[in-house]
């Protein structure tokens, strides 16, 4: 069995550390501290820490963050970062307003692009 | 590691933990088999947040008004994490005669089942929510109604049911049932045996291939369903809302983010590659959707989008109970995207009927064996 797979691995306790403070994900402000502690609580994927905490769900959604949480996940549970499946992305790749969203089509002439 | 505890569930997603959570309270041993990577991968973390009593089918809204009265009040501090509940009540929408007539409808079946709904005018609607364009002329209007946070509700759930000790093991799809001495006791998967004196079967639209191998079949289909979020804006509004026409239905989060979710009109015959992929028209017609009742949003930025398959029951309303056929069996599926709101409620009473084998709420209107030929 995979060792991300069995959510009740004993992965040990969690240890504060002086360094909890430091924020890792810069839009929505989530501190190491916080990720090493969902890890903890049984957020054992990328994805489920970013469910959980809101990591790389901001306005860069994870292009600065994800390979800092990544290594702090893997650490954490004592893997190799390679064992941990990415994130995935989704559009759009830049914020984009909905008016501008919205004139991909006009309403009722999808077909006659 | 012992792959057997009296109850095996099969799904990882609210339904499954949240039945996992209320069993383990009870004292009783679980295991929790997900097929894929991630707990809550399906569409418990895909879907709009909707906690709702309005607008639901008769047969399924006492559940809903069960876990609205006792459940959700409570659920944050009870799970130790912010489920974000708001109940600050559900505007559904209209701009004509017609839908009108649509929402006239759905208040008056579910005023018959005792819900608090009431149709408002259109200067009403404004005074709950001034952000709507004065083209909105009706609206039915439940104030019992709310919105909380699909993921750290799930995942909370998750989070508490692993702490009192249910295992939970990902990436383990089950393959079979199988019974012995009459009763269904393994669950296989391609690398391991599990057994359990009661089997839960909450596995979404997986489920009815995985009951199909003890012979019971329950009728649905899938379709793909998309949202969007938008950044953090200002605090506007904290009504859950939709429309008569269902373009769009969503929400401001706590985060300030708006969730919306909507359709195409494709949403039953659209693809997947392994991950569920949005569709390039899709968002944009819920943002169309979206703007002719927020003119104010227009500048609103998106910053994603996704999909999620949902698991549609042939006659629209959830398929939950035991299944006497096949004695130890429990089915809970095809919850037809009604599945979040009613979570905890289906949980709890899940636990009720395995432990006891009795429910506070009637769930006979939802039993499997209700499918009948049309003559």
């Amino acid at each position: 069995m995979n060792q991300v797979n069995d959510r009740s691995r004993d992965i040990g306790p969690y240890v504060a550390a002086p360094d909890d403070d430091m924020i890792i994900c810069r839009c929505e402000e989530i501190t190491k501290g916080e990720i090493r502690r969902a890890v903890h609580d049984g957020m054992f994927t990328l994805t489920e820490i970013r469910r959980y905490l809101r990591t790389g769900m901001g306005l860069c959604q994870g292009q600065t963050c994800s390979k800092l949480v990544k290594g702090i996940v893997a650490r954490e549970l004592g893997v190799s970062p390679a064992e941990l499946e990415p994130v995935t992305s989704r559009v759009p790749m830049r914020p984009l307003e909905m008016r501008i969203f919205a004139k991909e089509a006009k309403e009722g002439e999808q077909d006659e692009k | 590691m012992k792959n057997n505890a009296e109850v095996v569930i099969i799904g990882g997603g609210v339904i499954g933990c949240a039945t996992a959570y209320y069993l383990a309270k009870n004292g009783t041993s679980v295991i929790v088999l997900e097929g894929s990577d991630h707990i809550g991968n399906g569409g418990s973390s895909r879907n709009g947040g909707g906690v709702r009593q309005s607008g639901r089918d008769p047969r399924e809204l006492p559940l809903a008004m069960y876990g609205i009265k006792n459940l959700w009040p409570t659920l944050s501090e009870e799970l130790e994490v912010d489920c974000e509940y708001h109940q600050d009540g559900n505007l559904r929408l209209g701009k004509t005669e017609k839908h009108r007539q649509i929402l006239q409808g759905l208040a008056d079946k579910a005023s018959a089942c005792g819900l608090d709904v009431r149709m408002i005018d259109g200067a009403e609607v404004r005074r709950i929510n001034p952000y709507l364009t004065e083209e909105v002329t009706v609206a039915s209007w439940c104030p019992t109604d709310g919105h909380a946070n699909p993921l750290t509700t799930t995942l909370g759930f998750y989070k508490m049911a692993r702490r009192m000790g249910v295992r939970f093991i990902t990436e383990e799809p089950v393959k079979e049932l199988r019974m012995i001495k009459g009763k269904v006791r393994q669950v296989i998967t391609p690398n391991n045996i599990y057994e359990g004196e009661q089997i839960l079967v909450a596995a979404g639209y997986h489920s009815r291939d995985i009951l199909g191998t003890v012979g019971i079949d329950v009728p649905m289909t899938q379709s793909l369903l998309e949202a969007l979020v938008t950044e953090a804006e200002p605090h506007m509004f904290d009504q859950m809302l939709g429309t008569a026409d269902a373009d769009f239905y969503g929400h401001q989060s706590k985060h300030g983010s708006f969730v919306f979710g909507g359709s195409s009109g494709f949403e039953g015959c659209n693809k997947d590659n392994g991950t569920p992929i949005t569709n390039s028209i899709t968002a944009p017609a819920i943002c169309r959707g979206i703007m002719k009742y927020f003119p104010d949003l227009a500048d609103a930025k998106i910053v994603r989008t996704w999909a999620g398959w949902s698991d549609k029951s042939a006659d629209g309303v959830p398929v939950l109970g035991k299944v006497e056929e096949v004695p130890g069996l429990v089915v809970a599926c095809a919850f037809t995207g009604h599945g979040f709101g009613i979570s905890p409620a289906v949980g709890d009473q899940l636990c009720k009927l395995m432990l006891t084998g009795k429910t506070d709420v009637d769930i006979a209107p939802l039993h499997y064996n209700r499918f009948k030929a049309k003559i």
